[in-house]
Formats: structure tokens, sequence, C-alpha cells
């Protein structure tokens, strides 16, 4: 390369730099294809409506996939931060890599916006000043849960999920709402397929109410071979394992479950009405709790742009905590940790026309904060 | 325990059992005359479900599912031993393991591929779906029932088959001496893509039958492989009666070590440490129990001498 070419490509790669310094790089790191896709999926669907909405052309979204493996997330992580130089982050949807790509992250300056986890530990000790979490902290459903069986008159529940960190959560969160008794405490193994064991006990158990935590295929599962076995003790489970992508999996077997929910595609709210005809328009399907939570995100973030460039760190963080968008749950807020304080629905699984889906039939807990927010010194 | 729970137990253990059987059929009978390690077979389970899953969706009806599974999981075995398998059995185990996960991978991504990430639904058929009530009382998923019955009948088959068929005779003499059956005139290429075909039928009719309770999805067969091939080494790898004691072994192990471990452990520490306690040493009890038996059978238990 002769000097002068050398000369003209260093002015045109400064002249480029000079032209995306005010763009802004979103880096979403999900879980697309393995076990659980479905989540990631939608969320990046729903995230990608509305930056598509806003129609703005300054801003790139680099899309990752995760395989549901902590170690490739932080790879993508450490290549988008360093080489992409991205200013926002986004996209994970299981605790576990979450917090092994979370806390280096926002150490290095970026700032994350949660779509899904929500481990304990980045909302209460953990917590940092440019970490959002936009869906809930991963207690909250399950509180909510067990408000719901106050509520209800259930005083005899049986409790039952997976035997890792955030089944042992949710039987605690559920515990710290309810007041009655537990007949039985099960743990199942990660991964377990067949409950049969599990659904003789809980037939036997005198229980009038059984609380499970049993996300994916391990919840299809569960509620089929439930259904199956003819117990009439009522279920009650957080969205997950009742949430539309999953739904036709499950099938009838699913009809009449109590499930807790931040949103539900019902809720009457001028951005949700749109939100769901947006989507369904877009990709032919009914939204589900996950792509609410891309789209949620998306737009805090497009809000926040509209006030600063994450450049401005200050104001564009003071921007995120004022959550000054149209959500798609109607009233949303951060709390100190910046955490959401917002309402948690019960929802009951109905067939609409042919289609299994969610109608929501009260609500659990109003303006519920997180219980780590105390731990947080920010 | 009261004792119906147990008797229900001992069901629960017994239909887990039979299941683990017509996975682990499969495997050992392909083991024992070809000398393969087939780690691909859990990816014949999901195609048998997946096929099920297609095929009751499209004609509405369980029993036809149940053949499309039986004869997909059967081509697509055939297929894959004359295009794959066949050059592996001269190879070491070491070639035949990677091969064998590369079908794994292969199969996973294009089942992904045509049916997308989604679980699939599959459900049972009517007559055999909620409980009914046995001899004392006792509540049972019929469905269950279903699947211990058709469990037995191919244990049934395979022994009626290995013992009284001609067939039976050239797979045994496949087992025993592989070069001498060649030489006495039997077409010994046709025999093993036959009895891959066999053993991958019956891991779709697993798959299948599974898949009508469980959730049908990308990657539900490597679970239930890791158990078949416990089954396999308890029983002796080869063995097909092996293989019908070791599975009803590991499933009775499993349900009863998950329903009364925590319970005995109830007895001498508080509740919670004892339920998660008792969860974690219950997903040990199978491959304890494996530990156990291989220390004084080292080829287990109807396995020949090594």
């Amino acid at each position: 390369m002769t000097f002068k070419t050398f000369a003209i490509a260093g002015l045109m790669a400064s002249t480029a730099s000079m032209a995306v310094a005010q763009d802004v790089r979103i880096g979403m790191i999900t879980t697309l294809s393995g076990g659980g896709a479905g989540l990631g999926i939608d969320v990046r669907d729903g995230f990608m409506l509305a930056i598509d909405q806003a129609g703005r052309d300054d801003i790139e979204v680099i899309i990752e996939d995760d395989e549901r493996a902590p170690d490739r997330a932080v790879q993508q992580a450490d290549r988008m931060i360093q080489s992409d130089d991205v200013d926002i982050m986004t996209g994970i949807i299981w605790s576990n890599l979450a917090m092994a790509v979370i806390p280096s992250a926002t150490a290095q300056g970026v700032f994350y916006l949660s779509p899904n986890a929500g481990p304990s530990q980045l909302a209460g000790r953990g917590c940092h000043e440019n970490y959002f979490n936009v869906a809930w902290q991963n207690d909250n459903l399950h509180e909510a849960a067990g408000a719901y069986a106050n509520t209800a008159g259930y005083t005899n529940s049986f409790i039952l999920a997976p035997n890792y960190p955030a089944g042992r959560d949710a039987l605690t969160g559920y515990q710290r709402m309810y007041e009655g008794d537990v007949a039985s405490e099960v743990y199942t193994q990660l991964g377990q397929t067949d409950y049969a064991a599990e659904i003789s006990q809980i037939r036997n158990s005198g229980a009038d109410s059984v609380y499970f935590f049993l996300p994916g295929g391990m919840g299809i599962a569960f509620v089929r071979q439930y259904a199956e076995a003819g117990v009439d003790i009522p279920l009650i489970g957080p969205a997950f394992s009742f949430d539309q992508g999953i739904l036709g999996a499950v099938g009838e077997a699913a009809l009449g479950v109590r499930n807790t929910s931040q949103w539900s595609h019902d809720l009457d709210n001028p951005a949700n009405v749109a939100f769901v005809e947006a989507f369904q328009a877009e990709y032919d399907r009914l939204p589900s709790l996950y792509a609410s939570q891309g789209f949620d995100t998306a737009n805090l973030i497009l809000s926040a742009l509209d006030v600063a460039h994450p450049d401005d760190a200050d104001a564009f963080r003071e921007a995120l905590r004022a959550a000054n968008f149209d959500s798609t749950r109607g009233d949303f807020a951060f709390g100190p940790n910046h955490h959401p304080i917002q309402d948690i629905y019960v929802r009951e699984v109905v067939m609409e026309g042919d289609v299994l889906t969610n109608a929501i039939v009260g609500t659990a807990l109003e303006d519920h904060a997180d219980a780590y927010a105390g731990e947080c010194n920010m | 325990m009261s004792a119906a729970l147990l008797i229900e137990q001992l069901l629960n253990g017994l239909q887990f059992g039979v299941m683990l059987f017509v996975m682990a059929a499969g495997l050992t009978l392909i083991f024992g005359v070809m000398g393969l390690i087939n780690l691909a077979h859990g990816s014949l389970y999901m195609i048998g479900a997946f096929a099920a899953a297609g095929a009751a969706a499209y004609t509405g009806s369980f029993w036809l599912a149940l053949v499309a599974a039986l004869m997909a999981a059967a081509i697509v075995g055939a297929i894959v031993e004359m295009v794959v398998i066949r050059r592996l059995y001269d190879r070491d185990h070491l070639d035949q393991v990677l091969a064998t996960f590369a079908l794994i991978l292969i199969f996973s991504e294009g089942t992904r591929f045509v049916f997308g990430s989604l679980p699939l639904y599959l459900d049972t058929p009517s007559v055999l779906s909620g409980p009914t009530t046995l001899p004392g009382g006792i509540e049972y998923s019929k469905y269950r029932l279903f699947i211990i019955a058709v469990g037995l009948a191919v244990g049934a088959g395979l022994y009626g088959l290995i013992a009284r068929t001609r067939l039976g005779i050239q797979i045994r003499a496949g087992e025993a001496d592989r070069e001498m059956i060649a030489a006495l005139g039997v077409d010994i290429r046709k025999l093993y893509t036959l009895v891959f075909a066999l053993g991958a039928a019956l891991a779709g009719l697993a798959g299948a039958m599974i898949g009508a309770i469980q959730a049908v999805e990308v990657g539900m067969g490597e679970p239930v492989l890791i158990l078949a091939f416990v089954v396999i080494v308890i029983g002796g790898i080869g063995s097909i009666k092996g293989a019908f004691v070791g599975a009803l072994l590991v499933g009775l192990t499993d349900t009863l070590g998950r329903v009364l471990l925590p319970q005995v452990f109830g007895l001498v520490m508080d509740a919670s440490s004892a339920t998660t306690v008792g969860a974690s040493l219950a997903s040990m009890s199978i491959y304890i129990l494996m530990a156990g038996i291989l220390l004084f059978k080292p080829s287990g238990l109807f396995g020949g001498t090594p």
C-alpha cells in the first residue's frame, strides 16, 4: 500500500468513525437455538418489533445466539464490548448466564437491560447503577402466587420445584407470601420428565392446592401427566408453564389452571392493544410474556435515547430510571434497585375459539416491589 | 406410607422400567450383534416422537401415529445404517462415538429445522385417557398401564424372536462369531441393517409412547439415552434378558428412591434439609446401584466373561 492510499484509507476510517459517533449500538445475546430457544426468539421478536416501529436508522442491533451456554455468552459479551463497542446490552434469558455476563459488562461501563432473568444477587447486594431489569425479580411471580393462594382460601399447599437455585428460590418466594400450611415440599431432578411418583404423593397428601415451578418441557410433562392421573386438586403456577409458546404443547390439560403474570395479552391499555395487534400482524402468532418483555425493553431504551446518548452516561441513566415509556403492562416504575414496581395478575387458562390462551381473573399483588431492594447500596 | 400408595409407586417404577427396557433393548441388541456404540439411539427416540406428533396432527389418530413412529424410526435407522454406520464396524469405539455423536447434532438441528423450536403436542387416545380403578381401590392412569402392557409384550416378542426364529438364530450366531456366520453364507450386511432398523423402531416406539405424556421437543432423547446405557451396563452388554432385569431395577430404584429417601432422611434431620439431601441422593441412586453391581459383577448381571 502506498503512502497515498494509506492516507486516504486512514481518512476514510476517521470520517467513518465520526459518522458513527452518535449512532447507538445495542448488543443482544439471547437463546435462539437448543433447549428453551422459544423464549429467546420471543424476546428478540418483541424487541425488534419496537425498534422497527421506531423507524430510527441510527440504531444498530447486533444479535448473537448463546445456545444457553454460559461460556459462549461470556465470549460473545467480551467481543461485543471490546470489538463492536456496544453501548447497551440486553437479551439474556437464564439467570446463570446473566450472572456470568452482567456484572462484568456493567463494570466495563456498558448499560445492561435484562428482558427476563432477574437473579436475587443482582437485585440485592450485587446491584449496579448501569443494570436495569425490565421484567421482574425472579421471586416476584412466586410471591404473587403465594398471595393468590391466601385470597383463594387455600390452607394446605403441596409445593414442588426442581432441585437447583431458581427452584429453591421459587418455593421460598411462594412461602414468603403464603400464610397456610405446607403439606409437603418436594424437590425433583432438573430436567426430569416423568412425575408419576410425585403425582402419586400429591394424590395421597390431602393438600387443597398444588404450587409448582417447572419451566420448559418439565412443566409440559407434569401438567399433562397430572391431568392424565385424574387428580382434582387445583394447580397454581407462575406464568412460565402456561405461556403462549408452551400452551399448545400442554394442550387442554392446562384448561382452568390459575397462573401469575405481570402481563397478559388481554390487558386493556392502549399500548398493549396496539402491541398485540402489531405482533400478530408481523409474526402471525399471539405474543407471549417474553415478547412483551422484549418489546418493553426496546421501548424503554428508545425513550431514554430521546433524552440522551449513552455516552452521556449520567443523563442516559436518569432517563432510563424515569421509565418514561408506554409499557404494555400499563403502570410501570423502577424501584431504588432498578427493578420493576408493578402489578402482578392472576390469569386463567381458557379456550378462545380454538386457541388456548390466558385471561386475567384478578390482581394478586398491586405495585409490588422485590424483597431485596433493601440490600442494594447504589 | 399406606399400602395403596406403595403399590401405586411400584406400578410407577414398573412403568418407567419397561419404557427403559424398550429403549435399551435396541441399544444392547445393536451393541451385542454389531459391536457398535450408538449414541444416536436417543435421536431415533426423538424421531419416533416427532413422527407420531406429526402424524397425529395430520390424521388425528393415536394408533396411526404409533405406526408412523415405528415406520419412521425404522426407515431412518435403516438409511443411517447403510449410509453411515456400515463404515464404522471395523473402526474402534472412539470413532463410533464421534460419528454417532455427530449424528445427534445433525438430527437435533434437522428436527428443529423441520418442526421448529417450540415443543409439539401429542395426545393420548381417548380410550386410554384418565384413571381407572384397580382392585384394592387404587386409582391409576390407564395410559401408564398401557405402556406397561406394551413393554411386557415387546419383551415377550423379543424373547420369542431371538429364541425361536431363524432370524434369532442368526442374531445369536452374529453375536458369537461374526466371521463364521458370514462364511456360512448368511448375508451379514442385510442382517445388520435389519437389526439396526429393529432397534431403531423400538426406540421410536418408546419415543412415541412417552411423547404422549411428556413434551415432544428437540433434545428429549439424550437424558433417556444415558439411562438406557446405565441399564445395559447393569444388565450386561448385549443381553436382552439383562436389559429387561436392568431396566426394572433402574426404574424401581429411581422411583422408590425419589419417594422414600426424603422420608428416610426426615427421620434424622429437619424437613427442609431432608428434602434437599434426599432429592440429591435420589438422583444419584441409580448410579450408586450401577457401581454396586459392577463391583461384584464387572461385566453386568447377565454379561459374559470379559
